[in-house]
């Protein structure tokens, strides 16, 4: 699941080096067009749906944090 | 009243203690605005005379309007530079306009530093001793048609360019718009737009001349929308000027089922045509709210048409409505006659007080865009011909019906092609290149030829190049790009085989 995700990251913002940034949102290397897009990507990729409830900084700042609430949805 | 600095200044005597602006990290009363507005204009004028730029980069912030107010201080105007914004497109839009010097805090630190100019931290500049002499004398200097701000939009050349606006244009305009829409002491603004967006000039000037409060919303509440709202009600929001694009956010997910932020009670919009079904969404939630329509681009000073929606808009195309008062709004043909009868579309072109100065240090794209008007031949009366169609509906109102070039709006911003077609012909590898917009999914497409780069390389370049709403979603490659009899690169055809491939799969 990592690498898919990687992959969608790569493909909207390929210079950023996602395997190391952790806070990718409160130190604003992602902007909003970025994280809609993200967001778009995961609901389609892994039939998910982010609820706004989700839509906190906090689930977004690095992979594994998106791995985390990516799985916490499929369940 | 003459100067900007008459609604801070009055508005602090009525309400020193009331909180002027907040942003995430604090809150600033009308007071202490004004006192260090004062402080820092006193060294602003220290080191540039009066009628000179000053850059402002920093995130939107408190400090951001106190830099405003500081330039305005020392007799000089403010450009808004987005510290997040490609440094190279930074420089190339502030060359024309000459700044004298830049003021930054730490948000805009390290953008500043690129700028190669004299920068100056405005958390040290507030701690100057004021010198209420020195401010007197550029107050004495001071008229109302020199410039205020200069708003940077996108530019068919490739640059952008710089809309000057003067104190007078801006006076014109909030002293009838804030009582138009009852905007008073009473409300609290919730500040959506990005400082280099002139949608911003209605939130600061509506607050300082009435002793309202403004909370500046940093961008990324729009992607975390729990936050935004949560905001909005613990401080009791009744006031929304936005984008139309900013309400779709929260229209789209249907993030008022999630928390309705109880007290607001105007929704202003502007920037795009508002899709009904999401105004219907709104009216949901805010039956009781005034929900108002603007229309207008930064040359001629926010906006010059207004449409109250009547209460019992049920749906269907929404009107760009009346002209402001002391501005008229009037269609013309290409041969410069006057459209007048309903259903014949006509170029929007705008006279009055509100509009702007010019481009900053543009001569030739000022004459091109602010013209003497057609139909007034016997003095000299200055339009703005906006670029923007309309016609009158059988109600009399007007209605929006499109742009005549090769402008889009992208997330509430104009974009034009050529400034991302230009981008594109910069990178190594790229032979033409023609971007293309397409409608149906609201996507911008270019198409390349040439030697392909590889394609983190090609993403990574471009990234320096252009802000993110001007970045292609799709880039396509191609042996050559189709020609018209011009000899240019034929946009309708790309348009025409990019939809036809989609369709065939």
């Amino acid at each position: 699941m990592k690498e898919q995700i990687l992959d969608i990251l790569e493909g909207i913002h390929p210079e950023i080096d996602y395997e190391t940034e952790e806070s990718l949102i409160t130190d604003g290397l992602l902007d909003s067009f970025a994280i809609v897009s993200i967001i778009n990507a995961l609901n389609e990729e892994f039939g998910i749906e982010v609820t706004i409830g989700e839509l906190r900084p906090e689930n977004l700042n690095s992979v594994d944090n998106m791995v985390a609430l990516v799985e916490r949805l499929m369940d | 009243m003459y100067n900007l600095l008459e609604y801070l200044e009055q508005t602090a005597g009525r309400f020193p203690d009331k909180t002027a602006f907040e942003d995430v990290n604090g809150a600033v009363t009308y007071g202490q605005l004004m006192q260090r507005a004062k402080a820092a204009g006193t060294a602003i004028a220290a080191v540039t005379p009066p009628g000179k730029a000053v850059a402002v980069c920093m995130e939107k912030s408190v400090d951001a309007v106190t830099a405003f107010m500081a330039a305005l201080y020392a007799g000089c105007f403010y450009c808004f530079v987005d510290p997040k914004q490609p440094a190279a497109r930074n420089i190339a839009m502030l060359q024309p306009v000459e700044p004298a010097v830049v003021l930054y805090n730490d948000s805009g630190k390290k953008a500043a530093g690129f700028l190669e100019m004299n920068a100056l931290d405005i958390s040290q500049l507030v701690e100057t001793e004021p010198d209420e002499a020195v401010l007197a004398v550029i107050r004495r200097r001071h008229i109302d048609l020199d410039p205020a701000y200069c708003s940077f939009t996108s530019g068919s050349t490739g640059t952008p360019k710089g809309v000057l606006v003067s104190h007078r244009s801006v006076i014109d305009f909030i002293d009838v718009f804030v009582p138009l829409f009852g905007i008073s002491d009473a409300d609290v603004l919730a500040c959506q737009s990005p400082f280099d967006f002139d949608v911003s000039v209605k939130d600061i000037y509506s607050c300082l001349k009435t002793g309202a409060s403004c909370f500046l919303i940093p961008k990324y509440y729009f992607v975390f929308l729990p936050n935004l709202l949560e905001m909005m009600t613990e401080k009791k929001v009744t006031t929304l000027i936005w984008a139309v694009s900013a309400l779709c956010m929260l229209s789209e997910r249907d993030a008022l089922e999630f928390q309705t932020p109880p007290c607001i009670n105007k929704i202003l919009f502007s920037g795009e045509v508002m899709p009904p079904s999401h105004l219907l969404t709104w009216k949901r939630y805010y039956p009781q709210a005034k929900f108002v329509n603007l229309y207008g681009p930064t040359e001629i000073t926010c906006n010059c048409t207004y449409h109250i929606l009547p209460q019992d808009y049920s749906g269907g195309e929404i009107p760009m409505g009346l002209p402001f008062p002391n501005e008229r709004v009037f269609l013309l043909r290409d041969d410069g006659t006057e459209v007048t009868d309903p259903g014949e579309a006509g170029e929007i072109c705008v006279a009055g007080t509100a509009v702007a100065l010019g481009y900053c240090g543009l001569p030739e794209r000022t004459e091109e865009a602010f013209v003497n008007d057609p139909l007034t031949t016997l003095w000299n009366s200055r339009i703005y011909k906006t670029g923007d169609m309309a016609r009158y509906g059988d109600d009399g109102l007007m209605y929006y019906s499109g742009r005549r070039d090769h402008q889009i709006k992208r997330h509430g911003r104009r974009v034009e092609l050529a400034e991302i077609d230009r981008a594109l012909h910069s990178i190594d590898g790229v032979a033409r290149a023609c971007t293309v917009y397409i409608k149906e999914s609201q996507t911008l497409v270019a198409f390349l030829s040439g030697n392909e780069p590889e394609r983190k390389v090609f993403a990574k370049t471009l990234a320096k190049l252009l802000p993110d709403y001007m970045m292609p979603d799709e880039n396509i490659w191609q042996e050559s790009l189709p020609l018209n009899a011009h000899g240019k690169i034929d946009r309708s055809a790309l348009t025409k085989s990019y939809l036809e491939g989609k369709e065939n799969g």
